[in-house]
């Protein structure tokens, strides 16, 4: 029951951040509304034992990335409401949604055909072990009453570790790109690339 | 209402896919390209939600190490995405996704 009430109130959440972001013709509102949606999502993972991943969806998405957004918006001044009764191509709102229903569409009726077993689950009670060996916890395996974190931990330091060390070097180049992106170059230098900006004198 | 009153795990995924189809028609339809990358954002947080429902699902700890690297992507794909977005809108402040044409071959 409890976990009833608490699908159904973060759901509506989600659901109606997700329309917010569409439909508000204000940047600021659908940022805002961005941050319903992550916080939303943030309580369905916490309904759902990930509670190390609820962190740092708030810490990372609401925190960071978020702001990040509202910084761009305002510093730049472009939270002009925009103007959503014109269409610039005909036809293409009707398009858009058409496709939508299609993308939803496919996954329900996978979940549907597949009677909520969409990714062939491992019947409970028998995922012990992969091995045989009872209680024993197959590598990988969730197991219930020891902390996420853990888990978490070693799944990602020992066999993703080098994924891990990977990202590390994306982040540098994310790093490294954002600020080339953002930088002002000298008039001499300047060509007709629409990516330099100008700089008066 | 009995019926209704557990929640499976396939209700994750459908409301997965209806986050994932509203940032699609989102991001088709919005013309301003900050809100045209929330609506990718919104995209990412459901796939992650669906990873989550699927590490609960296969009690399997790897769904919850995917979400992470999903997490880190998507902070750099934003810090590049953003740095792209303010250099075209200080260039020109009233830029839709229509006026970004300057990769045209």
């Amino acid at each position: 029951m409890v976990e009833l009430v608490v699908f159904g109130v973060a759901g509506a959440i989600c659901l109606g951040g997700a329309l917010g972001v569409v439909l508000n013709s204000n940047p600021v509102h659908a940022a805002l509304s961005l941050v319903a949606t992550l916080f939303g999502i943030a309580v369905l993972f916490i309904a759902q034992e990930a509670n190390f991943l609820a962190a740092v969806q708030v810490i990372v998405y609401a925190g960071a990335i978020v702001v990040l957004f509202l910084f761009v918006l305002m510093l730049l001044g472009v939270d002009r409401a925009e103007d959503l009764s014109i269409e610039p191509l005909r036809g293409q709102r009707i398009a858009a949604v058409i496709i939508g229903l299609g993308v939803l569409a496919l996954p329900l009726l996978a979940i549907v055909s597949t009677g909520g077993e969409a990714t062939g689950a491992r019947p409970v009670g028998a995922a012990t072990s992969i091995d045989g060996t009872p209680g024993q916890p197959a590598p990988n395996q969730l197991v219930e009453g020891v902390a996420d974190i853990d888990q978490l931990g070693r799944s990602l330091f020992t066999d993703y570790l080098f994924a891990f060390e990977v990202t590390s070097v994306l982040l540098v180049i994310a790093v490294v790109g954002a600020v080339v992106l953002s930088r002002k170059v000298k008039r001499a230098e300047l060509v007709d690339d629409p990516l330099v900006i100008e700089v008066d004198a | 209402m009995i019926a209704l009153a557990e929640v499976t795990p396939a209700w994750y995924l459908v409301l997965g896919s209806m986050l994932f189809s509203i940032g699609c028609v989102g991001l088709l339809v919005r013309r301003n390209p900050l809100v045209m990358f929330m609506c990718v954002e919104l995209m990412l947080n459901a796939v992650t939600l669906t990873f989550v429902t699927f590490s609960r699902m296969l009690e399997d700890v790897r769904g919850q190490t995917v979400v992470v690297f999903v997490l880190v992507v998507a902070a750099a794909e934003v810090v590049v995405g953003l740095g792209i977005i303010v250099a075209l809108l200080r260039k020109q402040p009233d830029a839709t996704a229509d006026d970004l044409t300057a990769l045209k071959g």
